[in-house]
């Protein structure tokens, strides 16, 4: 019961990250109606500056606003680069670009730093503290959960009570009307992938200090997890990707604590088949069909 | 030589250039030596894989960045059946044949699952779906370790030269000419189904559900048959791996290796199956070539390891997008531009021609004109 209880309470700060990372591909999704496979290279290479300023300057909280400034000029570059010239007649084009450049953006990160795992540290102890005897949650993993609950909440403020949350859905849901209204909506679609990718970013930061360290591949399970997320809540709604980051956050942390790690990606898949097999339009959405 | 809009041949034609082709590829192995024979046999065994995955993405709309995990279940399936029949004394060509085709029909029913769920799914989702699967490789041959062996994979038996060949080819050369022979007969296969009756219901599926349903097709049916005859190629694909390499193990089919499928068929041209033979060379020699070039570079031995394996994976990512975004026809559709038109305009210029030339197969641009827009 104990063991149950802890891992719950983990659980819990691991799904915060998933649903952070998750809701940087709803707000790419609801710019751009693109599903950015490369938003887990983005983030790692934000995660690499913010590895390299905390180093650099020894202060981990410069590398958290480094990683999270890099992740929007990231951002910023790929929309404006990369992503603006994509095909947007099929969807898979954008899919394939975006391929296309997780695979420089990781071959990139291995020939200038190489393969090995690199340790970061935690700002916090990350120690469980105990309550009535039952260890749950450590320090860091509270900061964890208090962060990305904020962010999510100032995203949320942001999106419905500011004049620019009302321009980017506009411009989202109605381009052409958006236009003919005033919106820039080139510019409001690059703002998207601004703030989806710093978001992305501060997730892969706050991700990678729990697990073995940054290597170029670090952030491929977190995508897949993400996007089970993404799966799980409906790509089409923030607080689905919120309780969805949380359940999946959860029952990863169960399958992980009670069979191993080495079954988590196979949990991952048979959550995927199952939601996508039951309830093809995600646990929390009323939408019937999904096609993308 | 195979775009949708060359006009339109009949089957003992294409069984006819399939025959020729294989032939001569097997002619062509006299010329090289065992090493370039060993890398005919390996593209022969990705040509089977990315024929299937550029019939799924170019003709039925279903991206799959998964087909490294089917080409897997293929080669453990052959593995576990050609152990099995050494066990029980069967060998040579009797075991061979047996064990593919118990590949095919794991591969074949893994793709089926798959494309159960498939038929739901469009574009991105498919896509995260099929990446979660090639992602669980490793942890499936954990998990049944008992029988996959984990990490290590699974070991066969040395396949040898019949003895009545001994004399005359090495064993790299028959190798290189069983999988030849494979990939010959798989990808007749999916030639024929890519232009007959089946194929069109695929193409009018991915253009427009609504209307293929208004003709008596059946989306979800043809999706899943289409996923499932891509993954038993694959799953050729991986059987002529496992004979040709004697071992599988989860190390060989990851991520990485499975978007190199995904860049072949891309930079071949997406639908055309002449592209898919040119993108499974590119991905074996390119690599291949630029470790010769770092070798030969003066490099200090750290850089150097960096270098190879992320120099390749550079260079193809920048291909991928490059492709993408300036010609999404791929090299087919240079081929196709370049070519002479039939019907008399071929003493010409191509591009002076009076007529209007008929558009070359833009596969990602025929897709419906995005309807989730409307929403």
């Amino acid at each position: 019961m104990d063991r149950l209880l802890f891992l719950f309470a983990t659980g819990l700060a691991r799904g915060a990250i998933f649903a952070l990372f998750a809701l940087s591909l709803v707000l790419i999704w609801r710019a751009a109606r693109i599903v950015n496979f490369a938003q887990g290279a983005m983030a790692l290479v934000a995660a690499y500056v913010a590895f390299a300023v905390a180093g650099f300057t020894g202060s981990y909280w410069a590398g958290l606003a480094a990683g999270i400034l890099a992740g929007a000029a990231i951002g910023f570059g790929v929309e404006r680069g990369l992503m603006r010239f994509a095909p947007h007649s099929s969807p898979l084009a954008g899919v394939i670009v975006a391929i296309g450049l997780v695979m420089m953006l990781q071959s990139l990160l291995g020939i200038l730093f190489g393969a090995q795992y690199r340790p970061m540290r935690a700002p916090f102890d990350d120690s469980p503290i105990m309550v009535g005897g039952v260890p749950l949650l450590s320090p860091y993993d509270v900061f964890v959960l208090v962060v990305a609950l904020t962010v999510m909440a100032g995203l949320g403020v942001l999106f419905t009570r500011t004049s620019l949350g009302l321009q980017l859905r506009a411009s989202a849901f109605a381009p052409e009307v958006s236009r003919v209204l005033g919106v820039r909506v080139s510019r409001m679609v690059t703002i998207g992938w601004m703030l989806s990718a710093a978001v992305a970013a501060l997730a892969a930061v706050l991700l990678v200090p729990t697990e073995l360290g940054l290597n170029p591949h670090a952030t491929d399970m977190l995508f897949v997890y993400a996007f089970a997320v993404a799966v799980v809540g409906g790509l089409d709604s923030p607080v689905g990707a919120l309780l969805g980051g949380l359940v999946v956050g959860v029952a990863m942390t169960l399958v992980t604590g009670y069979l191993g790690a080495t079954v988590a990606p196979i949990g991952v898949l048979v959550l995927l088949v199952a939601v996508l097999l039951l309830r093809p339009g995600g646990l929390f959405s009323l939408r019937e069909a999904r096609s993308a | 030589m195979t775009g949708q809009n060359t006009p339109r041949r009949g089957i003992p034609h294409t069984l006819a250039l399939g025959a020729v082709l294989t032939v001569v590829a097997i002619g062509g192995t006299f010329l090289l030596d065992p090493y370039r024979n060993f890398q005919l046999a390996t593209i022969a065994a990705y040509f089977c894989a990315t024929a299937g995955l550029t019939i799924l993405i170019g003709r039925s709309g279903q991206l799959s960045l998964g087909h490294a995990a089917l080409m897997a279940a293929g080669g453990y399936g052959y593995a576990l059946t050609a152990n099995a029949m050494t066990d029980a004394g069967a060998t040579g060509i009797p075991r061979f044949v047996v064990s593919l085709l118990a590949a095919m029909t794991v591969a074949g029913v893994l793709g089926w699952l798959l494309g159960l769920t498939a038929a739901r799914l469009r574009g991105p989702y498919l896509a995260g779906v099929t990446l979660a699967l090639v992602i669980a490789v490793p942890a499936v041959a954990a998990v049944f370790s008992g029988v996959l062996r984990g990490d290590q994979g699974v070991q066969i038996a040395y396949d040898g030269v019949p003895p009545l060949l001994e004399r005359l080819i090495a064993v790299e050369q028959w190798q290189a000419w069983v999988a030849i022979l494979v990939a010959g007969v798989v990808v007749t296969g999916l030639a024929v189904f890519a232009r007959g009756r089946t194929g069109l219901r695929v193409r009018a599926v991915r253009d427009d559900e609504t209307a293929a349903r208004l003709n008596g097709v059946r989306p979800g049916r043809v999706k899943v048959g289409a996923f499932t005859v891509s993954s038993v190629a694959a799953g050729a694909g991986g059987a002529v791996l496992c004979f040709a390499t004697q071992s599988i193990s989860p190390g060989a089919y990851t991520l990485a290796f499975s978007l190199l499928l995904v860049v072949a068929v891309v930079l071949g041209g997406l639908g055309s199956i002449g592209g898919a033979a040119i993108g499974s060379a590119l991905i074996v020699l390119l690599p291949w070539v630029l470790g010769v070039a770092a070798d030969a570079l003066p490099l200090p031995a750290e850089v150097e390891q960096r270098l190879s394996g992320n120099l390749a994976i550079l260079v193809f990512g920048l291909l991928l997008i490059v492709v993408t975004l300036v010609r999404p026809g791929g090299l087919a559709s240079l081929g196709r531009q370049l070519r002479p038109r039939p019907r008399g305009a071929g003493a010409r210029h191509p591009e002076s021609s009076p007529e209007p030339r008929p558009e070359p197969a833009r596969e990602l641009e025929t897709a419906p004109p995005t309807p989730h827009r409307k929403r």
